[in-house]
């Protein structure tokens, strides 16, 4: 499917015809003749008609609707707000984010922490830089408030985990995995425990 | 010569259960398939190959489920309500002769278990009698929905035992006999029965819709409206039962109509008489799925209307002209 056909999908074929059927039997005889008049004129086999029509496109005319979703998906567009990433520079490779605090503070639902130092050049650095996407709403305040663009919404749209402490460390894009154990933030609704290591089972399946 | 047909009779009642068992399996994956290809979807595909397997994973899931009976329910009833509908479902196939005669190691086989002279009388009456199955579920299920469900099972099949019955009775007159395998040779010797009786046919063909609870006059399970209907408390192996049940009136019904209007088991051009009933089985269930694709549900006061005021008079009116021109015309 291209992406024009993706967003005209559901427009149709802009053809619509208004049902406004008032001319309800009143009398048995009337219902009599309108039940003989649907009857003769085929009615019924006009659905048959157009339900075999609908196998035979999809059978051999490739028409089917089913996108076989794990193993193909629909394009999104450039625009999509999916998962945060954060952008690095083009030509050090350096991060862009510059600390500024920003989104941290906008964040509504106060699930954005950095943590920054002051390096050996007198600027500003990223240490650490943390979403916790379970409470993450996706409202988009942090990449619009953001003065460098160093965090936008990426294209990635499958944030499902098994546990609530995985969506820590299912955002590699932001922090790197070998600082997951130091990580912090700010005590909420939908916080992880301190102690969610200790607390952390299996899942049924698994045993 | 006793022992003999005793243990070929049981042989035949062995082989028609796990045959038509296994079929009714089979047409709920040929009917998920055909549904979604209507509907521009796939089916099932995942598990086996195109989805094969998937008849076998909802039978695992039927044997292992809890067979839960719920506390307000009339347990006895409640447990033989299923067993009725399938066991009746089968009683059902013993006079239908589902081939034309073969040899088989020097053997001749009758494809039929027992070859009764009022075959279509016995094949409808035990169908008949199925009508307890879901009427007794919907009224010790101790479910409001599934009581509606019941009263719902009761004046449909009643009402449309009269139009199949009296609808197969113009047919019955030309042929003089209530065997299906003399009205089978009949339709042999002359055209297909259709041609004679094509009023017939549609009548029939429409109660047995109504009798088998196809889809324009599934009122007993409708889904929008009563939840299940008659089957809504059922779970596991007896619901499975009502299944397996449902789908062998569907084969006995198709097989019916094969034999009473479409010529039967006789052989058709170049194609052996066999191979043919199977064509024109596989042509009716077909047809039968694809009217679930396409048409909508029916109230039940249309149900009854249509029924009595007009399927009832159109077979007697059918029934008097076949009468007149037997009269008149006797080379008929």
């Amino acid at each position: 499917m291209s992406k024009i056909d993706l967003n005209e999908r559901n427009v149709g074929s802009k053809e619509y015809i208004m049902v406004q059927e008032d001319t309800y039997p009143k009398t048995s005889w009337q219902e009599f003749k309108q039940v003989v008049k649907r009857s003769v004129k085929g009615e019924l086999f006009t659905g048959l008609k157009i339900t075999f029509k609908m196998m035979k496109e999809a059978l051999f005319n490739k028409n089917m609707h089913t996108v076989q979703y794990p193993a193909e998906k629909l394009p999104i567009t450039a625009r999509f707000r999916g998962m945060h990433k954060l952008l690095a520079l083009l030509e050090s490779g350096d991060n862009r984010c510059i600390s500024c605090g920003l989104c941290e503070k906008i964040c509504i639902s106060n699930c954005i922490r950095i943590d920054s130092r002051i390096d050996e050049n007198s600027r500003k650095e990223v240490l650490d830089y943390y979403i916790n996407l379970g409470r993450c709403i996706f409202c988009g305040y942090c990449a619009e408030v953001c003065p460098e663009l160093a965090i936008v919404h990426g294209p990635r749209y499958e944030v499902a985990g098994e546990q609530r402490a995985h969506f820590i460390d299912m955002e590699d894009l932001l922090t790197p995995i070998d600082k997951l154990v130091s990580q912090k933030e700010y005590p909420g609704f939908g916080d992880i425990s301190p102690n969610a290591d200790e607390r952390m089972k299996k899942t049924p399946l698994s045993y | 010569m006793e022992s003999s047909l005793l243990i070929e009779t049981a042989v035949k009642v062995l082989v028609v259960l796990l045959v038509f068992s296994a079929l009714a399996g089979f047409t709920t994956y040929i009917e998920r398939k055909v549904l979604a290809f209507m509907q521009r979807r796939l089916g099932p595909t995942n598990v086996g190959p195109f989805g094969l397997l998937q008849i076998l994973c909802d039978g695992v899931k039927l044997f292992t489920k809890e067979d839960f009976i719920p506390s307000n329910a009339v347990k006895p009833v409640f447990m033989i309500a299923p067993i009725i509908t399938a066991a009746t479902a089968f009683i059902a196939m013993s006079a239908i002769p589902f081939f034309p005669e073969f040899d088989m190691f020097g053997y001749t086989v009758r494809p039929i278990i027992a070859d009764i002279n009022v075959g279509v009388l016995f094949v409808l009456g035990v169908a008949g009698i199925g009508l307890y199955g879901p009427l007794l579920a919907g009224m010790s299920s101790g479910n409001k929905w599934s009581l509606i469900g019941g009263a719902r099972t009761a004046i449909q099949l009643l009402s449309y035992e009269v139009v199949s019955g009296l609808a197969i009775l113009a047919p019955i007159m030309m042929v003089g006999s209530l065997s299906l395998i003399d009205i089978n040779a009949y339709q042999g010797d002359n055209y297909w029965m259709i041609v004679y009786q094509p009023l017939a046919f549609i009548l029939f063909l429409i109660s047995g819709f109504a009798e088998t609870n196809r889809t324009p006059f599934d009122l007993l399970e409708h889904e929008a409206e009563i939840v299940a209907g008659y089957a809504t408390e059922y779970s596991g192996m007896r619901w499975g039962m009502f299944f397996i049940g449902e789908y062998a009136n569907l084969f006995t019904i198709s097989f019916l109509v094969s034999l009473l209007f479409l010529g039967g088991f006789n052989d058709l051009w170049f194609i052996p008489g066999g191979i043919a009933i199977v064509l024109k089985v596989m042509m009716l269930i077909f047809t039968f799925l694809w009217v679930r694709a396409s048409w909508p549900h029916i109230r039940p006061d249309q149900l009854m209307w249509l029924c009595w005021k007009v399927l009832m008079p159109l077979c007697i009116i059918n029934i008097l002209i076949t009468g007149f021109v037997m009269m008149y015309w006797s080379n008929l």
